[in-house]
């Protein structure tokens, strides 16, 4: 299983990133800068999260429009898995990879605080290590989390089982509209996710609840 | 030699920049000329309070800087310690006062910018930041805004940067009403032959400028900083420059991708003085000269003259001195990462301070002079007076229980959630201990084992009422919460606030605190190693408490052994380490009179320095040999509050024993210094070798009440709601 990590300028969780899919995998991801149109022959690609171009316009705008993202694109059509973690959540929504969008949460302040996720389809190439409904602990970290959809996109979603993660036992912390922490695209290769994963996988975390993720993706044996 | 000056520079010109008629008078004897208006503004630049430390120099002078760990004492841009492996870790606290004061989010944010900067101009990633903060009595009509601002501020800065902040302190007194403090700590990791100075070496090597361009934010800042406020304060807000946290991390990173291609001969960060102060520390530390062609430097505002070029404190600026031969390769690392790169000068061997603005020179200084002999002062100082004692009818008496639910609701024992909950406390993926605990940890990256200790400490109130034991207590209490996590307290660095150092009260609380200080860090092998003083924090003649705040840095060999603050398990016996038998006997300036009683009396407790190194080696080998299950110091509010905020870390109770020796109001909200309490399984205590340490079991853990002696029973959930809901419900305005 070979992985590859996006860079772009102001991402400040791709070392986080790269040591959660080394410590899981054995294996360092291949790192991508944004200007490679190039990309390698990997089965997962992630953008990790951070504030690319500093999100001073709407978060991901830029990020999204970079020569980097077209090959993502390219690649997700192909079938290639694609995470985005935060602002890779936000990026893979401007890119258009994705359906919704995120907003500023609803306390119009950042949040750095541990909740309770919900895995709400366990039937996915990245949730399948986790049991179906089952709750793990996992933090977030940002300031545009808050999940919207209209009405007929919200159903839409809902009906495909494209809402992986949900927030549970009421620590929604950003005003998310059903609670969506996490959803996917129809063919069910890319995903994006508010919460880090990858800051809860080892015991200096205080628990490793975030690995199941990467376990799914990379596979078990990994 | 003469440089025609357009502007003439009368009495009136002179004093507008902070300087002092003698003052001048000293600039024209070291020209001997008239000095041009850009001269002027540079001597200004270097000559005020903030930049050449001239009344504190003399007594920094007697702190100690030294010790075998240390491999950078102060006078660089931050401290470096040596932490083993070679590895080094490199920290240093700076204030942001007045522009937070001015504009609340700009100004904290800048405050946390120039600190990562310090760090990471020496080559250290940074990996962890802390902020302390003080702000005016919570009903004061700006208090909410600037509390609001500044958070979001540092968040702001920090979060976009990508360092986790693991500590600091938040606290409010009505002497910060128009003075409130910000002081921003940073620490980098870098390895020991790794290290980037700032002194220049080599003759005709290229000045490179990098990072972002030159506005006319800031212009006159340090000189700002320097004089106390009056009603005009909002005129100031230009002054204030503006934070860009993205530029910031790309300077970051092409900055250690510059280091790491050997291209780098010296490097400084421009905070202060911008360009000026840059420029002259280079060269003066090398024994060079620098010339600099100001049509050369990036600006991003049209017409701007060489005055305002020069003092500028635009933000997330380098100047560096190059390799001339690796020139190319280090230019394609700043586009890279979408940067400025501009050869503005270089390094000469006149030792003059030559500056080239379209054609004509506007400045010719001898640039060992300009830093070295700014104007030094032993200010007059009397020595504090010291308090009166406390006599019994001071002390009012109040129920145990009714009063631990109030003190931990109260405006300065309160849970801090909701200011660090803004802060991103996890990224990097090391954070071991987040705010809330005595100490922040972070785990050092590429060791198995090894983690750091982070914490900032001071009792401005114990300050006030007695400087050199308040100074004293300062560093012990940082030594202390370092300890209290069960790491080996490294070094140390201070950052000095207080009032204007031309009132003989001032001087002389300034003068004490540094002799407490001094003594502390020689007795606990806790040298100063870097640190930055805030003078003239006053408005309208009232000045701030005084404040030295200690940021310290402490090294935990094996973090699997480190202690926490939440009670670990049901039926597990507290002891008490180094108390009394009494417990706790001192409630001068205690938070019991402060926050309960509105009682700001009596001495501040006294700080015996030879018990608190005992005790703390003491708790510490507990702590490595695995014997302790929880571990917290005792500070403000005493043994209850300690006790409180150990249950309600955990949701674990505990039951106190009725304290035989002593009244119950001053056994449990005492401040008695040098004290903790642990927690171990039954039965440890009394086969413990305490080699004259006093440890006394007190209780038992267990249940889900906290049950001081005789007082009534309080729920941990009561007290959690109490500790938890008055920092949310001021800010949302609803009571306070």
């Amino acid at each position: 299983m070979k992985s590859a990590v996006i860079q772009l300028p102001g991402l400040n969780r791709d070392r986080d990133m790269i040591a959660a899919l080394t410590k899981i995998s054995g294996k360092a991801p291949v790192t991508v800068w944004q200007t490679d149109t190039d990309l390698p022959d990997v089965d997962l690609i992630v953008i990790p999260g951070g504030f690319s171009y500093g999100d001073y316009l709407r978060c991901g705008a830029i990020a999204a429009r970079m020569p980097v993202m077209r090959a993502v694109a390219e690649k997700a059509a192909k079938g290639v898995k694609v995470i985005g973690v935060c602002n890779g959540f936000q990026i893979l929504l401007e890119a258009g990879l994705l359906p919704g969008a995120l907003m500023r949460n609803a306390s119009l302040k950042f949040v750095c605080r541990e909740v309770k996720l919900q895995i709400a389809n366990a039937n996915t190439v990245f949730t399948n290590a986790y049991q179906p409904n089952q709750i793990i602990r996992c933090p977030v970290a940002h300031h545009d989390g808050n999940y919207f959809a209209d009405a007929a996109t919200l159903e839409r979603i809902e009906g495909n089982g494209q809402v992986v993660f949900r927030y549970a036992d009421g620590t929604n912390p950003n005003g998310s509209i059903n609670d969506i922490a996490g959803v996917m695209n129809e063919n069910g290769n890319v995903l994006g996710l508010m919460p880090h994963p990858e800051n809860l996988i080892e015991a200096a975390h205080g628990g490793s609840d975030g690995r199941g993720l990467f376990e799914s993706v990379l596979g078990k044996a990994a | 030699m003469s440089i025609p000056n357009a502007i003439p520079i009368t009495p009136e010109l002179v004093a507008a920049h902070g300087l002092k008629p003698d003052e001048y008078q000293r600039i024209l004897d070291l020209i001997g000329r008239e000095p041009t208006f850009t001269e002027l503004g540079i001597f200004s630049a270097m000559w005020n309070e903030h930049c050449s430390y001239k009344s504190s120099k003399k007594w920094l002078r007697t702190l100690p800087t030294s010790g075998p760990q240390v491999i950078q004492g102060p006078g660089e841009n931050a401290g470096v310690v040596d932490i083993g492996d070679g590895q080094t870790v490199i920290f240093k606290m700076e204030s942001h006062n007045h522009p937070s004061f001015i504009e609340p989010y700009q100004g904290a944010a800048t405050g946390v910018g120039g600190i990562l900067r310090d760090v990471f101009t020496m080559g250290a990633r940074p990996i962890a930041a802390m902020n302390a903060l003080r702000f005016g009595e919570p009903d004061h009509p700006k208090t909410r805004h600037l509390v609001s601002g500044v958070v979001a501020g540092v968040g702001g800065y920090g979060n976009s940067f990508g360092v986790p902040t693991v500590g600091g302190e938040v606290q409010f007194d009505e002497r910060y009403n128009g003075n409130i403090l910000v002081n921003a700590f940073a620490a980098g990791l870098a390895d020991a032959d790794k290290i980037f100075y700032s002194k220049a070496e080599g003759v005709g090597l290229p000045v490179v400028y990098l990072g972002a361009k030159t506005g006319r934010d800031g212009v006159g800042g340090a000189t700002m900083a320097s004089a106390e406020f009056d009603e005009t304060i909002e005129e100031k807000r230009p002054t204030v420059q503006v934070g860009d946290p993205f530029t910031e991390k790309c300077l970051l990173e092409a900055c250690l991708e510059l280091m790491a291609s050997g291209a780098v001969i010296a490097i400084q960060d421009m905070g202060a003085a911008g360009l000026t102060c840059s420029a002259v520390e280079m060269g003066a530390k090398g024994d060079l000269g620098i010339r600099l062609d100001l049509d050369k430097v990036p600006v991003r505002e049209e017409r701007m003259t060489a005055y305002e070029m020069m003092l500028s404190e635009s933000q997330e600026r380098m100047l560096m001195v190059l390799r001339p031969e690796q020139e190319e390769e280090a230019e394609a690392i700043f586009r890279k990462w979408g940067l400025d790169f501009a050869i503005v000068g270089e390094t000469t061997d006149d030792l003059r301070f030559r500056v080239f603005h379209q054609g004509e020179e506007v400045a010719n200084l001898p640039i060992k002079e300009l830093g070295d002999e700014a104007p030094e002062y032993d200010r007059p100082w009397v020595e504090p007076k010291p308090a009166a004692a406390l006599t019994d009818a001071d002390i009012p008496q109040a129920d145990v229980a009714d009063a631990l639910v109030k003190l931990l609701g109260s405006p300065n024992l309160s849970s801090r959630r909701w200011v660090w909950e803004q802060y991103d406390t996890l990224i990097q993926g090391n954070s071991l201990q987040l705010p809330g605990a005595d100490a922040g940890v972070v785990r050092v990256e590429g060791s198995e084992k090894k983690a750091l200790a982070f914490s900032s400490d001071v009792n401005p109130f114990y300050c006030e009422a007695d400087p050199y034991e308040g100074g004293k207590q300062a560093v012990a209490e940082c030594w202390r919460n370092l300890t209290a996590s069960g790491a080996l307290p490294l070094a140390s660095t201070d950052n000095l606030n207080f009032g204007n150092p031309e009132r003989p009260e001032i001087m002389g609380q300034f003068v004490f605190a540094i002799k407490g200080i001094g003594e502390a860090c020689r007795a606990l092998d806790f040298p100063i190693v870097s640190g930055n003083v805030s003078l003239y924090n006053e408005t309208l003649g009232q000045g701030i408490l005084p404040t030295p705040t200690i940021g310290g840095v402490g090294l935990i060999k094996d973090w699997s052994r480190m202690a926490r603050v939440r009670f670990a398990a049901e039926g597990e016996e507290i002891l008490l380490v180094g108390a009394s038998e009494e417990w706790g006997t001192h409630l001068g300036q205690s938070a019991y009179l402060r926050e309960l009683h509105g009682k700001k009396i009596g001495p501040a407790p006294k700080v015996d320095l030879a018990h608190e190194r005992k005790t703390g080696d003491f708790v510490r080998k507990l702590i490595a040999d695995g014997i302790v299950t929880a571990s917290h110091d005792i500070s403000d509010g005493g043994l209850a509050v300690a006790v409180a905020e150990m249950a309600i870390a955990s949701g674990i109770g505990a039951t106190i024993d009725q304290p035989q020796n002593a009244s119950p109001i001053a056994a449990f909200f005492g401040e008695d210094q040098g004290r903790y309490v642990l927690t171990a399984p039954k039965g440890t205590a009394a086969k413990l070798a305490t080699d004259g340490v006093g440890v006394q079991v007190i209780g038992v853990t267990g249940g889900t009440d906290v049950k001081l002696g005789d007082a009534k029973a309080v729920s941990v959930a009561a007290l959690k709601s109490s500790h938890d809901g008055w920092f949310p419900a001021f800010m949302d305005g609803a009571s306070h």
